[in-house]
Parts: C-alpha cells; sequence; structure tokens
C-alpha cells in the first residue's frame, strides 16, 4: 500500500498551447488512476501554477464563446470541485499585479469545498521536494 | 533492472522531442530496463498509420517496431487527444495501446523515473 505525490507544474501561458491544459486534464485523471492499482495504492495530485502560468487561473475566462472550447477556468473549478490540491505562486501574482480577487479561488457555485491556496514560494518549493515526481507543463 | 517513464506531449513533424524520446527508449531497452512512453497531445501522431519515409522529415515507426518487439517497451496514445485529432483505433498502427490519462500516472506510480516532456 503507498501513495505517490505527482506535482503538476504548470508555467506555460494559456490559450497559446494546448499544454495547461493537458496539465489539468492529468492531473484530474489522478480520480480514476486506482482502477490500474494494486488496492490501497493511489495518486496524490498536487496542481501548481508559477510564473506565466499563473495566467491559466484568471477569473472570467471567455474561452467558449471565443474558441468555442473549455476554459482554463472551467478546469480549475472542476480540480476544486474534486478537491485536488492547487497552489497558486503569490509572487508571480505580485509581478502580474494580480491578488486573489483576480483568480479562480473556488468552486462553490458548482458544490466544491477545497479553495485555492496563494502562497509564497518557498512553500511551493517544500511541496517540489515532497513530490515522488514532477511533471512540468 | 528499472523501469522508466517517458511521457511526450510533441509532435513528429515540426518538434524533435519524440526522436529524442524514441532514442532514449532504445538506450534504455538495450540495457536491458523496461520503458513505458505515454503520447498525450500533437505525441499521438507517432502512432498514426502511413506514415511517409522521407528524409526531410523524422520516421520513427521502424524503431518503434523494433522496440514493441523486444518486450519491455510499451507505447500508449491518450485516447481522447488522438481521437480529437482524428486518430482511432483504426488509424493506429499495431502495438500501440490507447488509454485514458489515468493510465500515464499508474505507470509513473510503479516507476523508478518519470522524464515528461510536456510540449511545446
Amino acid at each position: 500500500m503507498a501513495i505517490k505525490k505527482i506535482a503538476f507544474i504548470v508555467e506555460k501561458l494559456p490559450y497559446k498551447s494546448e499544454t495547461s491544459r493537458l496539465a489539468l486534464t492529468h492531473a484530474i485523471a489522478s480520480q480514476t488512476v486506482e482502477i490500474h492499482l494494486e488496492d490501497g495504492d493511489n495518486v496524490e495530485p498536487v496542481l501548481i501554477f508559477v510564473g506565466e502560468g499563473v495566467l491559466n487561473c484568471l477569473k472570467e475566462q471567455k474561452a467558449l464563446d471565443m474558441y468555442g472550447v473549455t476554459s482554463l477556468e472551467m478546469h480549475i473549478k472542476n480540480a476544486l470541485l474534486l478537491d485536488l490540491k492547487v497552489l497558486v505562486c503569490k509572487e508571480d501574482l505580485d509581478t502580474f499585479g494580480l491578488t486573489e480577487d483576480s483568480i479562480v479561488m473556488d468552486a462553490e457555485e458548482i458544490g466544491g469545498e477545497v479553495t485555492t491556496e496563494v502562497v509564497p514560494y518557498d512553500e511551493i518549493q517544500k511541496n517540489l521536494e515532497s513530490a515522488d515526481h514532477l511533471m512540468f507543463f | 533492472m528499472g523501469k522508466l517513464t517517458i511521457g511526450c506531449f510533441s509532435s513528429l513533424v515540426g518538434s524533435m522531442s519524440l526522436d529524442f524520446a524514441i532514442k532514449l527508449s532504445e538506450a534504455a531497452v538495450k540495457k536491458g530496463h523496461e520503458v513505458d512512453l505515454w503520447l498525450s497531445g500533437n505525441g499521438t501522431m507517432l502512432g498514426k498509420k502511413g506514415q511517409g519515409k522521407f528524409r526531410d522529415y523524422s520516421y520513427l515507426m521502424g524503431t518503434v517496431k523494433e522496440l514493441i518487439n523486444s518486450g519491455k517497451f510499451k507505447i500508449t496514445n491518450c485516447e481522447a487527444c488522438a481521437k480529437a485529432r482524428g486518430i482511432g483505433r483504426e488509424d493506429t498502427e499495431e502495438g500501440f495501446g490507447i488509454a485514458s490519462m489515468d493510465w500515464y500516472l499508474a505507470s509513473a506510480f510503479g516507476t523508478d523515473r518519470v522524464l515528461h516532456i510536456g510540449g511545446e
């Protein structure tokens, strides 16, 4: 019986490439990984937004209207609904002049109880060090 | 011997990351290690049937077939990523697996090392 922590680190811009979307969909796929594993084994995902990647977390995204695709905002809300740990780097938010009011902090309207955590880079570093595997997107 | 899990999200033509992933897989298998290669995003193009062999473009299928035949190499396409690109089971080369994203995470769970090439 083991739990392996996988950190999904998003450092790329939204909508410029498919990369950050795939980070979210892969992180969310951790919810069904048990079907491939032995009883008691599981994956613990942590979703981390750093650098330009924090822009994936902006509120009021219009991807569905503009491109006809689901927004990264919707995926982040789904991640929160599924109780994934979502960390956003505070220093990087500050760099872009963003605050907690600018980004997706919860998924209350769809029943989510977990909230986004805006944390200093030191805290993110601790999560990277405690992860078994890192996946940079 | 160990196990290596590689996730590659880059396209066959337009990037050399898949070439690198296959070269690395080949080296690992030759040393006796096992390799799981997960193809997502544009990386799913690698499994497409009917690829042309031109000297100006990468052609990896020969090496991939040898690796599959070694019995130490599993290569799997992301089902949704491939389908979104019009690549179904019938369009995919024999020996390629097709699975949902949790396959990759399960492989990462049980491996010694993960090399994740997240795409351009």
